[in-house]
């Protein structure tokens, strides 16, 4: 398969009409509302969204507004990958029919709940039927909309309600689920990670994902102000340092080719730029316990997992 | 025992949102204001591309950055990521 490349130029992209409006109701600072924008100016045509339940669907259609400019469908939170390959489907049946003629694409948002816990069988299953469409995961790593749950995207050592962190317990015990990896095992396309911090990074790994023949897997880091308690102005600057300090790596693999991006492979190359995980953490408050004397082995045992991550990638991109 | 019930194409269309969300203002829940300085704007293109909530425009007649004020909430993150600094936040009321 070979992709095409092309730029977004800024210039061209603020001339781009809005499908993904203002008035929406997410909170001052919203990371996935950023995310959301950014890619729904990476369409090439004609463009179908379907949106699991969750924080970008309750925010964008308070009945009787929507955000949308595109047709737009709800669905529930375990199946909006279920949703995309039904419209894939039946686009295609109709294009059979000649009812319709060119390219319509689907694209299906879901959070980190909506993908990572409830969504993914729905999610593995729309993978492996080999439908085309874009999957997007804003990952916003909770249950926000509902108050901060955890949810299988939530990073060790996360204070939530379901997590708290307390004298014994330092928040969540567990680790992040490697969801993009495991998307990668099912041997689709396309799946890329992608931060909001990086626009253009974005939009060119959506618009990949779009053009590619079957499934396409987008992983966005998207931080969330409310959840991750800081102030909104910073959602930018998080969202950078999570791939600053590799937390969040940057990478696409093109039919299950690894190759890391560029934003990334600045760490990779240079070592002594590869920033700690503690600049990380220290910006949020919902790790703020993680700075307690009796938790120093947290913050060791974060850093520790991150690295290891890291390699691994690493070895993935033949970087090693 | 049972009437027939309707099928897909003869009930009702339900739970369609018809107004644009552009009909409702989210203006009024900010606190701090961003101010433009155009002077130092750079014209670089990157607020309006990162501003969650599509609140400002780049104007091509003036050629110039334009914040609408009925949808910023007043975040900060285009002061904070200006690499001009030629953004400011402004308590409301105060300027
Ligand atoms: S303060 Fe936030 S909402 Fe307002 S214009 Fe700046 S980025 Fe947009
Ligand atoms: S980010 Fe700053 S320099 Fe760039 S266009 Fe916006 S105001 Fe101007």
């Amino acid at each position: 398969m070979t992709l095409p490349s092309w730029k977004f130029t800024a210039k061209e992209i603020v001339k781009k009409p809005e499908l993904f409006t203002s008035g929406h109701r997410a909170c001052a600072g919203c990371g996935p509302a950023i995310a959301l924008r950014q890619i729904m100016k990476a369409t090439r045509g004609p463009t179908i969204v379907t949106n699991a339940t969750g924080c970008m669907e309750v925010v964008s259609t308070i009945y009787p507004y929507t955000a949308w400019k595109v047709p737009w469908i709800h669905t529930a939170f375990e199946n909006v990958a279920a949703n995309a390959s039904g419209i894939e489907a039946a686009l295609k049946a109709m294009k059979r029919k000649e009812m319709y003629k060119g390219t319509i694409d689907v694209i299906a948002f879901a959070g980190d709940g909506g993908t990572f816990d409830i969504g993914i069988q729905a999610l593995s299953g729309a993978a492996e039927r080999g439908h085309d469409f874009l999957y997007v995961l804003y990952d916003n790593e909770a249950y926000m909309n509902t108050g901060i749950q955890r949810s299988g995207g939530t990073p060790h050592g996360a204070s939530t309600t379901t997590s708290p962190a307390g004298k014994v317990i330092p928040g969540k015990t567990q680790f992040k689920k490697p969801i993009a990896d495991i998307m990668v095992a099912h041997e689709i396309p396309y799946v890329a990670t992608a931060s909001i911090a990086y626009w253009q990074d974005v939009l060119m790994k959506a618009r990949k994902g779009l053009e590619v023949e079957g499934p396409a897997f987008l992983h966005v880091f998207a931080p969330c102000p409310r959840g991750w308690r800081y102030d909104t102005s910073k959602t930018v600057e998080i969202a950078r340092l999570a791939v600053e300090t590799c937390v969040f790596p940057l990478w696409e693999a093109v039919n299950g080719n690894y190759s890391l991006s560029p934003q990334s492979k600045i760490a990779a190359l240079k070592p002594d730029r590869k920033k700690p995980v503690i600049d990380y953490l220290k910006m949020q408050r919902r790790f703020r316990h993680l700075f307690n004397p009796s938790f120093e082995h947290e913050r060791i045992v974060i850093q520790e997992r991150i690295d290891k991550r890291w390699g691994k990638l690493l070895k993935k991109c033949d970087m090693a | 025992m049972s009437e027939r019930k309707k099928g897909w194409k003869e009930i009702p269309v339900g739970g369609v949102c018809w107004k644009p969300a552009t009909e409702y203002s989210t203006g009024d829940w900010r606190t701090f204001k961003p101010v433009h300085d155009s002077e130092k704007c750079t014209k670089c293109l990157l607020c309006p591309i990162i501003c969650p909530d599509a609140s400002i425009n780049w104007n091509t007649a003036t050629q110039d950055i334009e914040f609408n004020y009925n949808f910023c909430k007043g975040c900060g993150i285009c002061a904070n990521e200006c690499p001009a600094n030629a953004i400011e936040m402004v308590r409301e009321g105060e300027a």
